[in-house]
């Protein structure tokens, strides 16, 4: 990571500010114009000092009366001065924000535009965290040089200013100057260079510290059930005392130069007054001058840290930006095809030698079978054998590495955007409710009436609980859906599929979470619109061909085949009654329970025998 | 519902005293720090009393006295020399004290939030328990380094300048103080303001975050759903809602940051137009006036920064409110430490005697229940979803106390058992199988910190589950992701219960532990338990009664109530709740 202000990372980091610079022209030229005045009418203010010092001060106590027109002059070229400085600020400071705020929210929506354009394999590529923290923090970091940039440029105009203003008034005095502020300068340029990368490592341990933190709290249920209260303290405390001696480190650097920035303008003054005193006993400047350039030492020494602000900032910046980019600039977006879908019936699928990996493991392997329109099939297997992925597959979340998907004979890659989702509808194993109405999740933006989401509900076997929730459909469920329980979710999340009325729908072991009796319902519901819709297809109310991931013999018993997968490939096929008979993996699988109970039953009758 | 915030609603100055009373670390040498903070400060009148000398004493002849003007400025650098280092001394000693107490303020507050019971944890939202030991503890630390420090040094350099003013001319101090009065008088004003914009900011922030987070967290449904469009619009709304408050608040420190300016240009001006006055009359010398034209720019950067530095008071102060009304909410379910009883290993009774439990301001979820479980027998405990089985185990292990009667472990009242000892003893697996982002085989471990490779692929033999370790890609290295979510859901339950199973406890309490294993996977695990559990007692809340059938003995809950107990076989011959649960799950798992 570049922690370091190197002269490349200045390149780079200037370059950034470039970017922003030239997205932002008006905003930023205006900040600058506003920053310029600012540091134009600072410089001004010292001089209009030094005249009203030589022309109403000195000349009062000298002949002990002054003209009124002097002393109105030095009033009003006081405050007019003022009064122009305090616009510059006003004007800098808020186009500043706009500047970098502009910027901010401009990467935030290309960073997610991005993320939701990115296909499914890239986001299984990078961890959730770190895809989060390139929407906020980096793309925070990134422009977090705008804020002090137009008051950096304001400060060169006003050292240009000063000078200017310096040599006019004296050269020897403008040779302190020049000694000084470059010292300034200087001084500053050092100290960034110390503190921004302990700046740098205290925030990474910011970060990890919150990790802990947060990772610990999810699962407290955990420590706590196992007594860990002590390691996971320890744990934290390491983290935390290493986040406290990094903020010492920090603390010791700024403790140093924050007060030799501030005693070196103040030694300058020193130095001037030293000098002018001089340059006075010479005749070469008269008072008002000498406080005029001391009076601009003092008003210089505090906006020249600008600068340095700005560099301090530039090497997170270019991380954050990087990363940023990285987003950005990731390839592999889906390629869509153009073809259109056709009517409303049941849609055939068939998969023919489809293979899939994540990086070197292999998790599918050459699988195939079909699904007739209309029809329903149950893909069972062990825990871990490639269900999931493979349905993943099948509405084309991922593209297979080999093989091909095909719905209604047409290859998923050839299907035009937005076509796949309008004919299938896939349920999840893992719920995910978006912060919205009841409403708003299950319709999606879907153009359909309250009475067919009730009507979907009903088939959830939802709608009991939702007419019960405060605002019914308009309820909204929080983040995640946070609001509801485990079931309720799963159950809204199936509605949300059944509303659609697709072509072909997908439950990846979709009620889980749902009690025994309460999916016995479901299923009767499914099957009775199944057959329904089977045996008298009206327009419009064609029923579903049903690809179904399910242990439980209730679930099976929907299909009118199984495809048993183990270990990434199929095994066997065929009806549930074929594959109990030939399959020896899929026996042991779904008849578990019944055999656990036969061989109980035979070991408590040798039991018995024995005793007897 | 917040339990942790209840009784937190002190005032500023007592929610200040009661956080310093838990970093002594902070009170101590404050003293000594403050002290130089003030020598410090005094640093800032140099440069006017050098200008007022130079002026005054060393110009007075009309040929400068350079002699006294040399001494006068080498007296002057000295004491800014001096000065500078006291400020160096400050900051080292306020950096050193404030970290370190902060830092253990910090686990202070990282270990009690461990300590509360699930009940109280539960009431908050996670995110915002994470707040109370990063960002809350961070906004204090901010204050203390550089807010608490400003309101020093800018009171110090105001004090100090205007002692040093009234010295060299009352009337123009005077006029200089109805100048900023009115400024003093508005800050509050403007700190409300401010405030309240920053208040709007953060609040648009986390629901920027929310909304970005739908966008990664969401991905599968999104695409599956075709929902592109309609996400990426929820989202740009909230960025540009986000950004139009932070612009808001922006332009308020704009507005404001600079009257400052125009009030001291004003006193600048009056005092030249006062100054010249008292001048010609004698009342005041010119070399005082000027310095009287520098000494009003201390004035300036106390007031610029004066509004943030009451926001970041403000927030300060509310930070260690919130981080206090953790420390302060008791745990409820309270360890007895040393003075607990000590359980002895070996096979563990159970006893509950009139047990009634209600969550707060909630109905009551289990009623009147008195049941006892002899040692080395194995229950199957059934129910539907909110019978009170899942109560039944939380109280079991201690995760919540009875409302009324109690629970006793070997004869002995749970609450009278230490922690330590408990934890060792009585171990619950619950259906989420949390796991930690790293190695399968640290995760494992966490059941028992000491094991080594060996044991843990021991343990995970013993369970049967061998063959899925082999199948995995790097076996025990392989790493499980955030929450374990690289793993599918029934493999994260198959380490969970590796974890527990590692822990080797007496009584093993397993709250729909495989809900997501597959059927021949769970009659395997079910078989390895029931040989390892032998001589130990295990509870299984399931619902899948395949678990029923092979227990000693079934509790039946429904709607809080025990309503059948006894071996399966009598169960299922009489009618009632169980038999019609059988039913169900018959008809759903058999062919």
């Amino acid at each position: 990571m570049a922690t370091k202000v190197t002269s490349a990372v200045m390149r780079q980091g200037l370059r950034v500010l470039g970017v922003a610079i030239r997205t932002e022209k008006a905003v930023f030229s205006a900040a600058v114009l506003s920053s310029s005045l600012y540091g134009g009418m600072t410089v001004a203010s010292a001089w209009a000092l030094g005249w009203a010092t030589e022309n109403v001060v000195l000349p009062a106590f000298g002949q002990g009366d002054i003209t009124a027109a002097a002393l109105w002059t030095g009033v009003l070229l006081i405050v007019g001065t003022a009064l122009l400085k305090a616009v510059g600020v006003a004007g800098r400071r808020i186009l500043a924000g706009v500047l970098q705020y502009r910027m901010q929210a401009r990467s935030r929506r290309d960073v997610t535009k991005q993320y939701l354009r990115l296909p499914l394999a890239w986001h299984h590529q990078h961890p959730t965290g770190q895809l989060l923290s390139n929407a906020s923090a980096d793309a925070e970091a990134a422009w977090a040089p705008l804020a002090p940039l137009p008051m950096a440029v304001g400060v060169v105009v006003m050292l240009f200013t000063a000078a200017v203003a310096m040599l006019i008034t004296d050269p020897v005095l403008a040779l302190v100057g020049f000694l000084i502020f470059p010292a300034i300068a200087v001084l500053n340029l050092v100290y960034q260079r110390k503190l921004s990368p302990l700046a740098t490592h205290a925030q990474q341990l910011r970060a990890e510290v919150s990790e802990i933190a947060h990772e610990s709290f999810d699962g407290a249920l955990v420590v706590k059930t196992l007594g860990r209260e002590d390691l996971e303290t320890e744990r934290f405390r390491r983290r935390a005392h290493e986040l406290r001696d990094a903020n010492i480190a920090v603390g010791r650097v700024r403790g140093l130069f924050d007060p030799m920035l501030e005693a070196l303008p103040t030694l300058g003054v020193l130095i001037v007054l030293m000098v002018g005193a001089m340059r006075l006993s010479g005749g070469s400047i008269n008072s008002g001058e000498l406080v005029q350039v001391a009076y601009l030492f003092t008003l210089l020494s505090f906006p020249i840290r600008a600068l340095g602000w700005v560099l301090a900032e530039l090497p997170r910046s270019v991380v954050g930006w990087q990363r940023v980019q990285a987003v950005l600039e990731a390839k592999g977006s889906m390629e869509y095809g153009e073809a259109g879908l056709r009517g409303g019936a049941p849609a055939g699928l068939q998969v023919s030698g489809l293979s899939y990996a994540y990086g070197a493991a292999e998790v599918l392997h050459d699988v195939s079978f079909e699904v007739p329109a209309g029809r329903t099939v149950a893909l069972v297997g062990p825990t871990g054998s490639g269900k999931s992925t493979l349905v993943q597959t099948l509405v084309r979340l991922v593209d297979p590495v080999k093989g091909e998907v095909l719905l209604d004979g047409v290859d998923l890659r050839e299907i035009a955007y937005g076509g796949i989702p309008d004919m299938v509808a896939l349920v999840p194993q893992q719920t995910f409710l978006f912060d919205d109405t009841v409403r708003g999740n299950i319709t999606l933006g879907l153009e359909v009436s309250d009475e067919e989401v009730w009507a979907a509900l009903r088939l959830a076997q939802a709608d009991g609980f939702v007419a019960k929730l405060p605002s019914g459909l308009d309820t909204r469920v929080g983040e995640r859906g946070t609001t509801l329980s485990g079931g309720q979710r799963q159950r809204v999340a199936l509605a949300r599929a059944l509303v659609r009325r697709p072509r072909l729908l997908i439950l990846d072991d979709a009620t889980s979470s749902v009690d025994p009796q309460v999916e016995a319902r479901i299923l009767h519901g499914l099957r009775d619109a199944l057959n329904v819709s089977e045996a008298e297809s009206r327009p419009g109310e064609e029923g579903s061909t049903v690809v179904v991931v399910a242990y439980r013999l209730a679930t099976i018993s929907l299909a009118d085949e199984v495809v048993y997968l183990d270990r990434g490939s199929v095994v066997d096929r065929g009806t549930h009654e074929e594959l109990l008979e030939r399959c020896p993996g899929y026996r042991n699988l779904v008849t578990a329970y019944e055999r656990e109970e036969a061989e109980r039953a035979a070991i408590a009758a040798e039991e018995e025998e024995v005793v007897a | 519902m917040s339990v942790v915030f209840q009784g937190a609603e002190r005032s500023a100055l007592a929610t200040v005293r009661r956080g310093l009373s838990f970093t002594p670390e902070f009170r101590k040498g404050l003293v000594g720090t403050l002290v130089l903070a003030i020598v410090a400060t005094i640093g800032k009148i140099i440069v006017p009393i050098a200008v007022q000398q130079t002026i005054d004493t060393g110009l007075k002849s009309g040929t400068p006295d350079l002699p006294y003007i040399t001494r006068a400025l080498v007296l002057c650098a000295a004491a800014v020399v001096i000065t500078a280092l006291c400020g160096y001394v400050m900051n080292v000693r306020l950096y050193k004290a404030t970290e370190s107490s902060l830092a253990t303020l910090r686990v202070r507050g990282f270990r009690h939030v461990h300590d509360l019971s699930v009940l109280t944890q539960n009431s908050e939202r996670r995110g915002a328990l994470v707040s109370r030991v990063t960002n809350d503890i961070d906004q204090i630390s901010n204050f203390m380094q550089w807010g608490g420090l400003m309101i020093i040094v800018a009171c110090g350099q105001v004090l100090v300048a205007t002692g040093l003013m009234f010295v060299y001319s009352w009337q123009l101090t005077l006029l200089v103080w109805i100048c900023f009065i009115p400024l003093l008088v508005a800050l509050p004003r403007f700190q409300r303001w401010l405030s309240s914009a920053y208040t709007t900011v953060r609040e648009r922030t986390g629901d920027m975050l929310a909304a970005v987070s739908e966008s990664v967290v969401g991905a599968a449904v999104i695409r599956a759903y075709g929902s592109e469009r309609r996400t990426a619009e929820r989202i740009d709304t909230a960025i540009n809602a986000n950004r139009s408050a932070q612009i808001r608040a922006q332009k308020i420190v704009g507005m404001v940051f600079p009257l400052t300016e125009i009030v001291a240009a004003v006193a600048i001006a009056g005092i030249v137009l006062l100054g010249v006055r008292l001048g010609v009359s004698g009342d005041i010398s010119a070399g005082r006036l000027v310095a009287f034209l520098f000494l009003v720019t201390l004035f300036v950067s106390p007031l610029q920064i004066a509004t943030e530095v009451l926001n970041e008071a403000q927030n300060a102060v509310a930070g260690w409110r919130r981080v206090l009304g953790v420390l302060d909410t008791p745990p409820d379910v309270a360890d007895p430490g040393d003075e607990g009883v000590e359980l002895p290993r070996g096979p563990i009774s159970v006893a509950f005697e009139d047990v009634h439990f209600a969550y707060p301001d909630g109905a009551p979820v289990l009623h009147e229940l008195s049941v006892a479980i002899p040692p080395r027998t194995r229950i199957a405990v059934v129910g539907e979803t909110g019978s009170g089985k899942t109560t039944f185990a939380k109280l079991l292990t201690r995760l919540m106390d009875p409302v009324e009667g109690r629970v006793t472990v070997d004869g002995h009242d749970l609450r009278d058992v230490r922690f330590s000892s408990l934890r060792e003893r009585i171990v619950m697996v619950p259906q989420d199988g949390f796991l930690f982002d790293g190695a399968l085989a640290d995760n494992i471990r966490f059941g028992k910190p000491s094991a080594t490779d060996e044991e843990i692929t021991t343990a995970l033999t013993e369970l049967g589950l061998a063959d899925w370790l082999e199948g995995l890609p790097y076996g025990l290295a392989t790493p499980v992701g955030q929450r374990g979510e690289s793993l599918s859901a029934g493999e994260r339950q198959l380490v969970a219960l590796a974890r527990a199973y590692l822990a080797d406890p007496d009584l093993l309490l397993l709250d729909e532990a495989t809900s997501a294993v597959d059927p021949a996977t769970e009659v395997r695990l079910a078989r390895a338990l029931e040989g390892v559990t032998r001589g130990r007692t295990a509870i299984s809340i399931a619902h899948r009664l395949s678990t029923a059938e092979n227990a000693d003995e079934v509790f039946v809950f429904d709607a809080g109530r025990l309503v059948q107990r006894g071996p399966h076989a009598s169960l299922v011959a009489e009618p009632g709740v169980y038999a019609d649960l059988h039913a169900s799950w018959i008809s759903s798992a058999h062919s």
